[in-house]
């Protein structure tokens, strides 16, 4: 199984990412550049968290027009699971793929924190080993993490089970504590926490095991055993 | 052809909250002397020179790259134009 963690200019998570599909989950993973294309045969892609472009003009906006999106979008697509982490979620967003839009924090502050997630669909290729309203002590590293959607969108996302993951109280003002949420068929899936950063029991002093599970969804998906 | 500057200005639609002006508003304007201001509201502008043969024609280039690349997000932003030839 082939996973892409695509790398824009200002990227900074992505080799946090790569240690850990490779190194802890054991996967073929390969960097792609955002000018490249991605090859045909790609299992799964992600979107790594960081600073794209300065983010410059609004967060991931300028990276939703680089080459390489086009090929992601071809891929969504197709059903390939692709996740998009915190700058990635954010592209995802701003390319098209997700609904709503990440605004600057109520407080106008980065936010560099511990946060409890809620899982609210356990039907994507990175929810699926979670039981419904399972918690996730996962960071949060963000200054414009604060999801909108109008209520009529709102709507709309609850009644087609697209909200993933939820805040488990008020963190920085999203509509309906949203911290995650994936497209209509369930393969697209963005958040703003960083599970790269929360799998690996040395870096995490609440419990890692329930963010293991976002990679283990992802293995289960595709039939590969860890 | 002649050249004009066109003034786009990005704002939250109303209904969006702007924690920043609110901020200026009651924690810097409100607290001085200056008590007849009701409201601040920030906003960013860019300011594009370009080169079209009439100001319809600027603007109606400027409005269509804002919505192409998505200058502002629809969702959540309004634009609107100044334009002055130069």
């Amino acid at each position: 199984m082939k996973v892409g963690v695509v790398v824009f200019p200002g990227s900074n998570c992505d080799r946090d990412m790569y240690h850990v599909l490779k190194d802890v989950f054991k996967l073929d993973t390969e960097y792609y550049w955002h000018e490249k294309s991605l090859p045909k045969n790609i299992d799964a892609i992600v979107l790594p968290g960081g600073f794209s472009y300065g983010d410059r003009l609004r967060a991931g906006v300028i990276a939703a027009h680089s080459p390489i999106i086009k090929d992601v979008q071809k891929m969504a697509k197709k059903g390939i699971p692709i996740l998009g982490v915190c700058n990635g979620f954010q592209i995802l967003v701003e390319s098209g793929l997700l609904p709503g839009v990440l605004l600057k924090n109520e407080s106008l502050n980065f936010m560099c924190e511990w946060t409890n997630l809620v899982v609210e669909n356990n039907n994507t290729p990175f929810s699926n080993q979670f039981e419904i309203g399972q918690k996730i002590p996962i960071p949060i590293a963000n200054g414009e993490g604060r999801y909108y959607v109008d209520d009529d969108t709102l709507k709309k996302l609850k009644k087609k089970n697209q909200i993933v993951f939820r805040y488990d109280e008020v963190v920085n003002g999203s509509s309906h504590r949203i911290a995650g949420v994936c497209n209509e068929d369930g393969n697209v899936v963005g958040m703003m926490p960083h599970p790269e950063r929360a799998v690996e029991s040395e870096i995490n002093p609440i419990d890692n095991k329930p963010s293991t599970l976002i990679f283990e969804s992802l293995l289960a998906k595709m039939g590969v055993s860890n | 052809m002649a050249t004009f500057e066109v003034h786009v200005t990005i704002e939250n639609k109303p209904g969006i909250s702007d924690p920043e002006g609110e901020t200026i508003l009651n924690d810097l304007v409100l607290k001085g002397t200056h008590k007849t201001v009701s409201k601040i509201k920030t906003a960013k502008m860019l300011k594009f020179t370009i080169q079209e043969k009439d100001q319809k024609t600027a603007q109606s280039k400027i409005q269509e790259i804002c919505d192409e690349l998505r200058i502002y997000n629809p969702m959540v932003s309004k634009v609107s134009f100044d334009i002055l030839k130069i």
